[in-house]
């Protein structure tokens, strides 16, 4: 289904998660630290990187802005329940996504879906908001005539958002949404996704025109 | 922290005392020396009168003629001038204005006497000395032989009692001034002792309140530095007994927290393994899937198990996160019923919209728990209310079982009690309601048990509502 890279100290968790991966679907290959996964990501990107934080060397989060800093290949990171630091610092390193230890495989196979899906639904053409044009068809984005790569969870939130001009999305929403996640999902994994949004479509991310926050309530497109 | 009254404290005391002391030696000071003063003065004065009263008469006596008639009398009182009054049997002189303060007493005692008699009279409130003699004849062989012409007198002693008095106001102005003074040195004294006192109190309090390391370095060599060196070593004592019992205690907290880490990193393993065994389950022989699913079930009892110990492991170090959000709880206690497939199992009964400010993944780990625990333990129906006041919101768990035995509900929040000590299997990790009270208490709220009548049992989930609206927003 997809090309996974799963970095992963411990050699047992690896090779477990890899044949459950496997049967569902997936080619997987493994790292057993972070440089070695990094070489890998440079040798042939996979569509997606599983990401322990815990490993020996440079260390996940490290890990998770060089895979960030090299192009949009999404990151699903694996952290320890109820550590909040791993959570936020994680986020703001540029993952996608999270899933707590131990990880159960049919969870973490519907997170790769969902984090790889690109699509928000209908592709009816073009949609033109002041200097961003999006083209829902090719699913490409270009701000005043320059294309923007944004990550397939990026992407996906903007294509979510931009359907409704003017409409205000709660965060549970967005998270049902374009992560697919049910009940009692992370809101910060949408506050990170939007911040990361802004910096790239925005001309003062500050002061944004196209993803503007609404207090209290979540966020909407426009109006200009 | 009580707060003496000012009346009953140490300094009030100590000033008092040495005010009274200062008051009392001062005053009797003054008033002896001001007492023996007045006794000279008065006899000073009065010998000086009756000294020259006695000459006067003595060098008028020989003059007149005997016996005298009113003329002589007359005579003789305006020679001793006025305020006097001579008498002769019941002849007398025309009388001065003083005569009548002269007693019975007075003139009884100098008809039978042949010498000066004197008197102190106070008339209105003027003090007089009454001062009598009887005129005696000295023939010139030296006899003497009284008149019986008696001489009576009224001095006034204003002067002496004026003076009597600006001694006695002196006296007491004295005494007066003593008394700053001597409130000055009981401050300057009650200084001196309170001042470590009350080092040695905050010291006391501060070791009351759970700073340990409190210490008052001991001033001089009396007996409060030997109180302040005593309390230092009790400080020192119960200081190392603590750390030693914390040490303890942090190393027993470590180990389960190490031990479930730990254990986390198989269970990863185990966990990605189990879903392939269960795939391939089916195609197993009964013996080997049974011990599949055995495998399977035990795993997650075992996940679930790590998982609690090391959430009370985060509890026990003060390292469990709480992220506040405006939630509407009655929703998010539905939603939480909902997730888990029991909302045909439970009767839910809420209000309208009920915002709180808790932590809603924390809020799901109560109910979750609570009514996990009702409907195992007790039994249908389950009731799951919801209120609300001003200030806390309350999740009221009931069920209809038994309820819980008196001898079991001061347990029940225990990390790992089981109320049947004969049930070792539960689904469980027995740290759910342990979990579930910490999780409360975290929020500023609490979470109790009792017995409804008629049966059942009742957990009661109370949260502070929060205060201030904080919304949704971060960014």
């Amino acid at each position: 289904m997809a090309s996974l890279l799963l970095i992963e100290d411990d050699p047992l968790v690896r090779r477990g998660l890899e044949l459950a991966l496997t049967r569902h679907g997936h080619q997987v290959r493994t790292a057993g630290t972070g440089e070695d996964g990094l070489r890998q990501l440079a040798a042939a990107p996979p569509d997606l990187v599983i990401l322990d934080l815990m490993l020996p060397g440079i260390d996940g989060f490290e890990v998770c802005r060089r895979v960030r800093a090299t192009g949009e290949v999404p990151v699903i990171m694996l952290t320890a329940r109820g550590d909040d630091f791993d959570v936020v610092a994680g986020l703001e390193a540029g993952a996608d996504d999270y899933v707590v230890k131990p990880a159960r495989p049919s969870v973490l196979d519907a997170r790769v879906r969902a984090v790889l899906r690109r699509t928000a639904g209908e592709t009816e053409g073009i949609r033109v908001h002041g200097d961003l044009r999006i083209d829902t068809g090719a699913l490409t984005v270009s701000v005043r005539g320059e294309p923007v790569a944004l990550t397939p969870t990026e992407l996906r939130l903007l294509l979510t958002i931009s359907r409704a001009p003017n409409r205000v999305f709660g965060r549970q929403q967005l998270l049902e949404e374009v992560w697919e996640h049910g009940y009692l999902g992370d809101s910060r994994l949408v506050d990170n996704c939007v911040q990361r949004l802004r910096t790239k479509i925005e001309t003062d991310p500050a002061a944004p025109e196209h993803v503007q926050t609404v207090r209290g309530f979540g966020y909407r497109f426009g109006p200009l | 922290m009580t707060r003496w009254s000012w009346s009953r404290g140490l300094r009030a005391r100590l000033l008092a005392a040495f005010a009274l002391v200062t008051m009392a030696g001062a005053g009797a000071a003054a008033w002896s020396g001001a007492g023996s003063a007045r006794a000279a003065l008065v006899e000073a004065h009065e010998h000086q009168v009756t000294t020259s009263f006695a000459d006067q008469v003595r060098a008028v006596a020989p003059t007149l003629s005997y016996p005298p008639d009113q003329a002589t009398l007359d005579r003789l009182r305006t020679a001793l001038g006025a305020g006097t009054v001579v008498t002769y049997g019941s002849a007398r002189s025309a009388a001065g204005p003083g005569p009548d303060l002269v007693s019975a007493e007075l003139r009884g005692a100098v008809r039978e006497g042949d010498r000066l008699v004197t008197q102190r009279v106070l008339d209105a409130g003027t003090p007089w000395l009454v001062i009598g003699t009887p005129v005696v004849l000295t023939a010139p062989d030296g006899t003497r032989t009284p008149s019986g012409v008696e001489v009576y007198t009224v001095r006034d002693l204003t002067v002496v009692q004026e003076q009597v008095d600006r001694l006695a106001r002196s006296a007491l102005a004295t005494a007066a001034f003593a008394l700053p003074l001597a409130i000055v040195l009981a401050l300057l004294a009650a200084r001196t002792v309170l001042r470590p006192v009350r080092d040695l109190r905050d010291t006391a309090r501060r070791l009351a309140a759970g700073d340990l390391g409190a210490r008052t370095p001991p001033r001089g060599v009396d007996e409060l530095a030997q109180l302040t060196v005593t309390i230092n070593e009790m400080a020192q004592a119960v200081q190392t007994s603590m750390t030693a019992m914390h040490g303890m205690q942090s190393d027993a907290r470590r180990f389960v927290a190490d031990v479930s880490h730990e254990l986390r990193t198989p269970l990863s393993t185990l966990t990605a393994v189990m879903e392939v065994l269960a795939d391939t389950s089916a195609d197993m022989e009964p013996d080997a899937r049974e011990s599949a699913e055995l495998a399977i079930t035990e795993t997650r009892r075992l996940v679930r198990l790590v998982e609690d110990l090391m959430e009370v492991s985060r509890f026990d170090a003060g390292s469990a996160p709480l992220r506040l959000e405006q939630t509407d709880v009655p929703r998010a206690v539905r939603d939480s019923l909902a997730a888990r497939g029991w909302l045909d199992e439970v009767d839910l009964v809420t209000g309208e919209d009920v915002g709180a400010l808790v932590d809603p993944r924390r809020l799901d780990v109560v109910v979750a728990n609570l009514v996990a625990n009702a409907l195992r333990h007790g039994a249908p129906p389950v009731l799951v209310e919801v209120s609300a006041t001003d200030a806390e919101v309350t999740v009221e768990v009931t069920d209809h079982g038994p309820g819980l035995p008196p001898e079991v509900l001061p347990h029940v929040f225990d990390r790992f009690f089981k109320a049947d000590a004969a049930r070792v299997r539960t689904p469980g990790s027995g740290l759910g309601l342990a979990i579930a009270r910490e999780n409360a208490r975290l929020h500023g709220g609490d979470l109790t048990a009792d017995d409804v009548a008629g049966g059942g049992a009742r957990f009661v989930l109370r949260l502070p509502r929060g205060t201030a609206r904080r919304d949704l927003e971060r960014s």
